[in-house]
């Protein structure tokens, strides 16, 4: 078993295994970390940081809804000073590839955030999120605008040499487009999928049950829909894409690498299972050596249609 | 706090639509303090996907107890296990009460599911005296088994005093001239934020156990805040609490 490759490329960053641990759904790594041995993932992507503190949307943030989640956390997270100060000399002993996810409400500050923070030796990529639904400026604005998410890439570009991925929002008729439009611009990878924009109301108070009105959809209702984003990428576009929506196990893990992702992420079932990654990299290995194959990253992109 | 594999050892059913579950659970049940919580898995499928939170409402040796109604599908599904299955619990979670300082009396006040967490918090009370006032609804409601000098009420009079468990708590006080004490309670929303406001105005020492939807359960899904009196944002109820001193937090 041991002789199976696990490691990818997403461009010029090299991971141990293809499983990441998705922004908004492992902090900053500390609480997690007690649960769940991260060394031996291919890495973790942070919550999103924005230039200063947010505080984050009132409650109630999250609602279970049918194989899923609601949430409008509203990118509650500690601002980059803070971030470097108190966040990085826990993530620099982890020992796993770090990714450090941005958002932010201008395309000054994704700059900004990226030009403080790419000196930080401990940061190997940044993930850029153009593709939160819950907050009013920024996200989704520049999320569904094909040429804001050019822009957005162009000035990070040329901001840092690390690799750059920009995260997409599934809420736009053609998601092609806009791996299209990173690749352009010099954007090293996407990752697809952010979440669905979803709401769902009390039919005695007739109240939504998020005080935002409007979630994020993640969990295993919306598989279905990234299987589908990150296939429409991959048959279009030439970029190596990051594939996460809905995965709780291996096989899911497996079934995104199939149609096109050179890496995948685990999100929502960090909440129930916190152990969710290193199962999938176990399992993912096990596959291999069933199905006799060496190289894990052969299986990207080797769908049969 | 670490997720353990725990057999279900004995399940009671206290009233209606209320159970009782013991758990061989001997990790959870070394670390775990009164006023903290278990995040349990309940079913093996993706429904219900997210975990349901339940205070540790007593520890005997290796095993601990939950105390819970049946709310919607998730209990509903905890209710009907058996015994022998096998549990998937994360705990124990958060900070539970503090009880250490030198008051001479502990006064537990809880409202329906809310006496849950103080069986335990009791057993570890030996060396105060306890007073405990339960409330609920109904007679039916009131759970007061393990607990110590109760004195209940009931909003239809068919338990104890006919009112609320706030009545009954500042009418002892006064009636006792009591000056050293501290007051531990969980309940309802409304019960909470009507004895949060006596202690205010009367500047009781009081900690609150509070309840709101979770996720994860453990401080990476920001999904529980609660706002704090400071003015400095929020706190997580499932990291920061569940038990808050009662002027800390806005209910
Ligand atoms: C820290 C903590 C300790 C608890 N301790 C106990 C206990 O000891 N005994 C007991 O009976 N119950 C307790 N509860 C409440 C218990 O967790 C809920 O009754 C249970 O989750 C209901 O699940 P369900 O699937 O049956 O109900 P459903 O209504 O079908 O689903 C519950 C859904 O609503 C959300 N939810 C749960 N509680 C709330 C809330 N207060 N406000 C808004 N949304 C909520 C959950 O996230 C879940 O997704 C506690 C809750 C918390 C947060
Ligand atoms: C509670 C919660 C918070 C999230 N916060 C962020 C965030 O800060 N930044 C981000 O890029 N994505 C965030 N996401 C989106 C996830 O990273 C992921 O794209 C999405 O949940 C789909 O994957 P999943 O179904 O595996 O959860 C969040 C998701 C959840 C459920
Ligand atoms: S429930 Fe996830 S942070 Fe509190």
């Amino acid at each position: 078993m041991s002789k199976i490759d696990l490691s990818v490329n997403i461009g010029s960053l090299k991971l141990k295994n293809p499983v990441l641990l998705a922004s908004g759904t492992v902090g900053y790594g500390n609480e997690i970390s007690q649960l769940t041995d991260i060394s031996k993932l291919g890495g973790i992507v942070t919550k999103s940081l924005s230039l200063k503190p947010r505080k984050g949307n009132p409650p109630q943030r999250i609602v279970e809804t049918p194989s899923g989640m609601l949430n409008a956390i509203g990118l509650a997270n500690v601002g980059v000073e803070v971030f470097i100060k108190e966040k990085i000399p826990f993530l620099k002993e982890l020992n796993t590839t770090l990714i450090c996810n941005i958002a932010a409400s201008s395309i000054e500050e994704y700059v900004e955030c990226v030009k403080i923070l790419t000196s930080e030796e401990t940061i190997q990529a940044f993930e850029i999120n153009v593709s939160c639904p819950n907050v009013r400026e920024g996200g989704l604005i520049f999320g569904n605008d094909l040429s804001s998410v050019g822009r957005i890439t162009e000035q990070v570009r040329a901001a840092t040499n690390k690799p750059i991925i920009i995260k997409l929002s599934p809420n736009v008729p053609k998601i092609a487009d806009f791996a299209e439009i990173v690749k352009k611009e010099g954007g090293d990878a996407v990752s697809a999928i952010n979440t669905l924009v979803g709401a769902s109301f009390d039919i005695y108070t007739r109240k939504p049950k998020i005080k935002n009105v409007t979630g994020g959809l993640s969990g295993p209702a919306i598989k279905p829909v990234a299987i589908a984003k990150v296939l429409e990428i991959k048959r279009n576009v030439d970029i190596p894409i990051i594939g996460l929506g809905g995965i709780m196990n291996w096989k899911d893990a497996a079934e995104f690498m199939i149609v096109g992702a050179s890496a995948i992420q685990v999100g929502t079932a960090n909440f129930i299972n916190p152990n969710a990654g290193n199962e999938i990299v176990d399992g993912l290995e096990e596959f291999c050596s069933q199905q006799k194959i060496i190289k894990l990253s052969e299986m990207i992109g080797s769908y049969q249609i | 706090m670490l997720i353990e594999k725990s057999i279900l050892e004995a399940k009671r059913q206290l009233g209606e639509r209320i159970f009782q579950i013991k758990l061989f659970s001997p990790r959870i049940a070394k670390l775990a303090k009164p006023g903290q919580f278990c995040n349990i898995k309940v079913s093996e499928s993706d429904f219900p996907l997210l975990r349901r939170p339940f205070s540790i409402s007593n520890v005997e040796g290796d095993s601990i107890y939950f105390l819970f109604d049946i709310h919607g599908e998730g209990t509903k599904i905890l209710s009907e296990k058996s015994l022998g299955d096998e549990l998937d619990i994360l705990g124990p979670l958060g900070n539970g009460f503090n009880y250490d300082g030198d008051y001479s009396t502990a006064i537990i006040v809880a409202g329906g599911l809310g006496s849950a967490p103080f069986p335990f918090l009791t057993s570890k009370l030996d060396k105060k005296k306890v007073v405990s006032f339960v409330g609920a609804r109904n007679s039916s409601l009131v759970l007061t088994e393990d607990l110590l000098n109760v004195q209940a009420a009931t909003d239809d009079g068919s338990l104890g005093f006919k009112g609320t468990v706030v009545e009954l708590l500042t009418d002892y006080v006064e009636k006792n001239n009591l000056t050293s004490f501290r007051i531990f309670s969980c309940g309802p929303n409304p019960m909470l934020k009507a004895l949060q406001q006596i202690c205010i105005e009367r500047n009781y020492d009081c900690q609150i156990s509070i309840e709101c939807a979770m996720a994860c359960g453990f401080g990476i899904c920001q999904g529980c805040p609660v706002e704090t009196t400071n003015g400095e944002g929020y706190k997580l109820v499932c990291k920061d609490g569940p038990v808050f001193e009662a002027k800390e937090v806005k209910l």
